[in-house]
């Protein structure tokens, strides 16, 4: 079981409260992840990467276990604390000050 | 229900106010999609309880939400928004030329008829249409294809198609706008455009009567006399007798020519209104007095309107899409601010009164009649 947390912006578009727990086949990468997550709220496809090109939204920022993985391949294996649910893998929104 | 339903867009959700005919009190439900700036919403003329709403963030980009039940309820569409091909380049700012590239849906115009069409006007300046109520978006790209679209070049807002008029007395007929395009219209339902600015004039472009690069900011129609278009210009208000072939100032008296939203009285067509504000460089109202103008001459000569609006310190903006007017016996004007208000007239303008104050910055106000 793989938890992700999402930004509030999209917890609403996708009426969910909290973490979302998610079964992901195969190895858990950030792909994998995606598609798993999509696949179960179809109404969040376009809203963290491009629906054609599957490119990360720039302003779209993923984190787990202290760690910004958001310019690692989409198909790189996310850290073993996140395939067993023992940490959650982030998606946030940038954040800016000011 | 005899009455009228308000939807607003505002910069951190929708609301939906309702009344009945006297228009003196009102339900209000939302936020709906809080945190999410809504550009419009818009109900259905063939099926008031089909509303449509455009959704956005920079963050998380364009969702269209459609509600089947007059907006207790919305569900989600698809929101993929492609340009058909190659999307082709515009002018930036800098005269340098750029791609097209699809930012977020201004306007959405659903259609007279089928409540399952519905047009949608984009950023960068694109027209979109779904016959299948919002499941599915496909591009008209004849517009954005257009021989002069490689000249086109954004407004301070963006290069937004921001006005949707469809001619009910005539279906293959459309008039589209776009900062700082211009006015175009189409004669077979979108396959094929032709600018129709003739007449305008902006001191701002390399030729001040250029056949497009006009700031138009928004265009208005009363449905009785479809060739008789309204228009607020960046500078000027203006009319057509001709459906848009030659258009001439009707400013006259006003205050200040500059504004963003017009409209037109549903039942005395030479009846209008806009807001002005002080200059395209202060975006506030003239003198801190809130004052929405009224001509009944089809323009040039102008009245304040000014019973229960604020007329002092008074500097917000009412943005191009955000006034509307219902269809009653009495007509109701309704618009919104950016600081939050929106004000309501029972009385085709002779007095206000706010419905609500205290809105995150409105985006858009349309209006249901409901029979």
């Amino acid at each position: 079981m793989i938890r992700v947390v999402l930004p509030p912006h999209l917890r609403n578009l996708a009426q969910v409260r909290g973490e979302v727990e998610l079964e992901v086949q195969g190895k858990a990468t950030q792909q994998s992840i995606l598609d798993a997550l999509e696949a179960r709220f179809p109404v969040l496809r376009g809203t963290i990467r491009d629906q054609t090109t599957q490119q990360r939204r720039a302003l779209v920022r993923f984190f787990a276990c202290e760690q910004d993985l958001s310019l690692d391949p989409p198909d790189s294996p996310l850290p073993e604390a996140v395939a067993t649910g023992k940490e959650p893998f982030l998606i946030i929104g940038a954040m800016a000050g000011g | 229900m005899n009455g009228v339903r308000v939807l607003v867009g505002t910069h951190k959700g929708a609301f939906v106010m309702t009344s009945d005919a006297k228009r003196k009190q009102w339900d209000i439900s939302g936020p709906h999609f809080t945190g999410w700036e809504v550009y419009h919403v818009k109900g259905s003329p063939a099926d008031p309880n089909r509303l449509y709403a455009s959704q956005n963030t920079g963050w998380f980009g364009q969702v269209i939400q459609r509600s089947n039940d007059g907006g207790k309820t919305w569900q989600a569409m698809e929101k993929k928004f492609a340009y058909d091909g190659e999307p082709g380049t515009h002018k930036w700012y800098d005269g340098s030329s750029r791609p097209f590239e699809f930012k977020r849906i201004w306007h959405l115009e659903p259609s007279l008829t089928d409540p399952d069409t519905v047009y949608a006007g984009a950023e960068d300046a694109a027209f979109f249409r779904s016959t299948d109520g919002g499941e599915s978006w496909h591009e008209l790209p004849a517009l954005r294809q257009h021989s002069t679209a490689p000249d086109w070049a954004p407004g301070a807002g963006g290069m937004c198609l921001h006005t949707i008029i469809l001619d009910p007395k005539n279906a293959d007929r459309i008039f589209v706008a776009i900062s700082a395009a211009g006015a175009f219209r189409s004669d077979d339902g979108g396959e094929s455009w032709r600018p129709i600015n003739r007449g305008l004039r902006s001191e701002g472009i390399p030729d001040p009567n250029a056949e497009v690069g006009h700031c138009v900011h928004r265009i208005a129609m009363n449905p009785s006399r479809p060739n008789v278009l309204f228009m607020q210009k960046h500078w000027d208000v203006m009319r057509t007798d001709d459906a848009g072939d030659t258009w001439t100032e009707v400013s006259g008296n006003l205050p200040s020519d500059f504004g963003f939203p017009i409209d037109v009285h549903p039942h005395e067509p030479e009846t209008i209104y806009v807001v002005p504000i002080k200059s395209d460089s202060e975006h506030i109202p003239p003198d801190g007095k809130l004052r929405v103008y009224r001509s009944r001459t089809g323009g040039n000569e102008w009245e304040a309107l000014t019973n229960g609006l604020p007329q002092s310190n008074c500097y917000v903006n009412i943005l191009r899409d955000a006034m509307a007017i219902d269809s009653l016996d009495s007509p109701g004007i309704y618009f919104g601010t950016t600081g939050g208000q929106v004000y309501a007239s029972a009385d085709a303008g002779d007095s206000w009164n706010a419905i609500v104050r205290d809105l995150p910055a409105v985006l858009s106000v349309e209006v249901q009649t409901l029979k």
